[in-house]
């Protein structure tokens, strides 16, 4: 069917609600992490070699940004995904529900990376 | 609702159902090592070693790594799907995705099986 109608949907322009910048967030932590997995595999193996390497591992101040930038990624991904996983379910669906869902998502991943970053330093 | 059959031609039902379930997978393996961290604290060399020393875990990081494997998968390709429409481009992408994953896999299980 063709319209006439004029289409305007310049992203930059549409103010986009809170669910839609937490799904979004999603797939740009997933996509983040995807490219990530090296890093976190190097780290791993560094952690299992031996007491040297897993404690200059933990000091060094690069290393530990890196998986500070990882792992909150991962909470957010974390969270973020099992939002969907509910909305899967049904729960969550109506818009103020999704509203809530959505901020606690984000709550939820912030209170997890200061946890960590305290941890962490 | 659009009505379809879901056998015969792939409509992706099925990767949806492979994105939840490792996605549940993973879940669980990342709710169980955040209780193993915090329980165990401080972590050492000493005790994060025996964690993965002990068959049991091994194979549970080998499943969650399998997990990954597929769930990043795909993500990956519903990515690739809706930003690089050039199939000449897309298509080395994808499998530059598959070989990497697959390698990495490799790497983790190496990883795993030398602190046995």
């Amino acid at each position: 069917m063709k319209s006439n109608r004029p289409v305007y949907l310049n992203l930059r322009h549409i103010r986009q609600p809170l669910p839609a910048i937490v799904s979004f967030l999603h797939r740009v932590s997933g996509a983040f992490l995807f490219l990530g997995i090296p890093l976190l595999l190097i780290v791993f193996e560094a952690s299992l070699a031996g007491q040297d390497s897993f404690v200059a591992m933990l000091n060094n101040p690069l290393i530990k940004f890196a998986l500070f930038t990882l792992l909150t990624a991962y909470f957010y991904h974390f969270f973020a995904g099992l939002r969907f996983l509910l909305l899967d379910l049904g729960w969550g669906v109506a818009l103020a529900q999704a509203r809530r869902a959505s901020c606690a998502v984000l709550l939820a991943a912030a209170f997890c990376a200061a946890t960590l970053g305290a941890w962490l330093w | 609702m659009v009505k379809r059959i879901v056998s015969g031609a792939h409509y992706g039902l099925k990767d949806w159902l492979v994105q939840r379930f490792t996605a549940v997978i993973m879940l669980i393996y990342t709710l169980a090592l955040l209780g193993w961290l915090i329980m165990q604290r401080p972590v050492d060399y000493d005790t994060w070693r025996a964690l993965f020393g002990a068959a049991w875990m091994r194979y549970f990081t080998l499943l969650f790594a399998f997990s990954l494997l597929l769930h990043a998968w795909v993500g990956v390709r519903d990515i690739l799907m809706d930003y690089v429409h050039s199939t000449r481009l897309r298509l080395p992408l994808q499998v530059a995705t598959i070989v990497a994953l697959l390698i990495y896999s490799m790497w983790a299980m190496n990883i795993l099986w030398s602190v046995a």
